[in-house]
């Protein structure tokens, strides 16, 4: 399908026990996220979906297995994993804003203490990207005023701020309102557009089948299903995705 | 502009708090000041011009005080006094409480016992509470860090000195929390630094070490009751431990124990009181000499503990106005 060198993140039989292998979270997980994608992981509770991403840039360290992440061994002692974080933006379900600092610092603490950018490049860069999610009015602002789904909203243009090559989204609408859902949802979409590699856990069925370039369904702790959004909604080929379509939709 | 003004009230109130002992020049400059408060309404809202009013305030009546004494209780060379303020004088220095006030506090100018020792008890108080900070501060990172990070570090020599540092933290909790500070200040006097007279040192190692415990333990409860979200926010943009600690975690953790580690502070202007265990002469020393000299209890004992507690209630409302602007900055 792709070529081998349009793959960012390829990971391989990752397994996480915990209790000493009583507990399996993951139990050989084995994929590849080319450039562009949109993956966007589904799966009941405890499937180990949110840990396979919070794997991705070891916010969990694996019990097992192996993540490169453009040619790197993410898990090699050699390697600087902050220098790796810093090109995997992560937006979080409890957006994790920094309640003490404006929304305009909250964007530009990373670029401006990491990249080295100037306090005036690294002001216009946020206030650019406040305008693209319709937010520049709220640049002085305090995160705690601000809804829910403005919050999310600035976490994800937070993560931007560092221009990653890859997004991770850990269900970001699961803590919204039902109202708030669709703002959220409309700038992931648009950031799909434009062509941002991303790897979503979600429970937007919607947002899987409309955005989504491929869909990983998980259970126990593994890859059960993964194909198109379209196969996967249409045409489920393993009972238990089966039966958890029919809950969830 | 209207930071100026708000630093222009707090100078002011200050000064005036300084030379309220000078019959008049204090009011006058106090009233100057609580003008200059009333007439810039913008200022209002300033922590600094409120400070400045206070101070204003308690230079008011120390003035008040000073002219009253100056005017009515001492004796002016010559006899030109009017009659009134003659048999007022009489009136009052004839009681048993102004001879007793005056016995205990003016004659021999036994009054500066309590003075130099008030400079004692805030100079001891002071080192030591920026010694317990920086000792706190560290042994809560020393010991946050380690329970982060001792799953992150995969051995090797840099978790071997964190562990070492873990457990010699550890001690230093257990017996610092587990002994009396009297009985710690009389060891570092007599045992650890017996060839030593400096009684100030002393005092300020001794209470600056037991506070560093119990900051210690305050810091470390702020740094776990931050979010772990807030963490592994940090570390996700790419910065490392030490960078998500300083401009994440510890912003927010000094915000959350601010109020704790000011009681902390207030606990420590009472605790120095013991200090006159080694013969340091501080306030509550000062109240014991003159009361050994006069061989009255009542009025130097009641004398120290309400200076103890107007020192505690001013600084308490510093503290409350400190928190009150930390809740704005969140708002």
């Amino acid at each position: 399908m792709n070529a081998d060198n349009d793959v960012i993140i390829s990971v391989k039989d990752l397994k996480k026990y915990y209790n000493g292998g009583e507990v399996k979270a993951l139990d050989g997980v084995t994929t590849d996220i080319r450039k562009g994608e949109v993956v966007v992981v589904i799966g009941p509770s405890g499937s180990g979906k949110s840990t396979f991403l919070r794997s991705l840039n070891l916010l969990e360290r694996p019990t097992g297995g192996t993540i490169t992440f453009e040619g790197n061994d993410i898990m090699a002692p050699s390697t600087d994993i902050n220098k790796l974080r810093q090109k995997m933006g992560m937006v979080f379900q409890h957006f994790n804003l920094f309640p003490h600092l404006t929304i305009l610092r909250n964007m530009t603490i990373a670029p401006m203490k990491l990249n080295g950018l100037s306090k005036e490049d690294a002001n216009a860069k946020a206030m650019d990207l406040l305008a693209r999610v319709g937010l520049e009015d709220r640049a002085l602002a305090y995160p705690s005023q601000l809804s829910g789904g403005q919050k999310q909203r600035i976490a994800i243009v937070r993560a931007l701020a560092m221009d990653p090559e890859v997004m991770l989204f850990d269900e970001p609408t699961s803590a919204l309102d039902p109202e708030m859902v669709g703002e959220v949802l409309d700038v992931m979409k648009k950031l799909a557009e434009a062509g941002m590699t991303m790897v979503c856990v979600t429970h937007e069925m919607g947002f899987a089948r409309e955005v989504g370039t491929r869909v990983i369904f998980m259970d126990c702790g593994r890859i059960i299903e993964e194909n198109t959004p379209e196969q996967i909604f249409t045409n489920p080929q393993n009972e238990r995705l089966q039966s958890f379509l029919q809950k969830v939709l | 502009m209207l930071n100026k003004k708000a630093i222009l009230i707090l100078i002011f109130g200050i000064v005036s708090l300084l030379f309220s002992w000078v019959p008049g020049a204090g009011l006058v400059l106090a009233i100057f000041t609580l003008c200059l408060y009333a007439v810039n309404k913008t200022v209002r809202s300033d922590i600094k011009s409120e400070i400045g009013r206070t101070l204003a305030i308690i230079a008011i009546l120390v003035s008040i005080c000073s002219l009253f004494y100056v005017i009515v209780l001492m004796p002016l060379p010559g006899n030109n006094a009017p009659a009134w303020l003659l048999s007022l004088r009489s009136a009052i220095t004839n009681t048993a409480f102004y001879s007793d006030f005056e016995n205990n506090f003016i004659a021999e100018g036994r009054y500066i016992y309590l003075l130099k020792g008030l400079g004692v008890t805030f100079e001891v108080t002071f080192l030591a509470v920026l010694l317990g900070i920086v000792l706190g501060v560290i042994v809560a990172l020393v010991r946050s860090s380690y329970d982060t990070l001792k799953d992150e570090l995969r051995g090797g020599f840099g978790k071997g000195v964190l562990a070492f540092f873990y457990k010699l933290c550890g001690i230093y909790l257990t017996v610092i929390r587990g002994t009396p500070v009297v009985v710690q200040l009389m060891i570092i006097y007599f045992v650890i630094f017996a060839t030593s007279n400096n009684k100030i040192m002393v005092a300020v190692l001794a209470f600056g070490i037991n506070s560093g415990a119990y900051v210690a333990e305050i810091i470390r409860g702020g740094i776990m009751s931050i979010d772990k979200g807030q963490f592994e926010a940090g570390r996700s943009l790419g910065f490392g431990y030490v960078r998500t600690m300083t401009f994440i975690i510890i912003p927010q953790a000094f915000k959350a124990v601010l109020p704790a580690l000011a009681n902390e502070f207030i606990v420590l202007i009472k605790e120095t009181s013991v200090s006159g265990y080694v013969g340091l002469q501080e306030l509550t020393k000062g109240g014991d000499i003159i009361r050994s000299r006069t061989y009255s209890a009542f009025m130097p004992l009641i004398a120290v503990a309400v200076i103890y507690l107007l020192i505690v209630m001013f600084f308490s409302w510093l503290v409350s106005l400190l928190e009150r602007r930390l809740k704005n900055s969140e708002r």
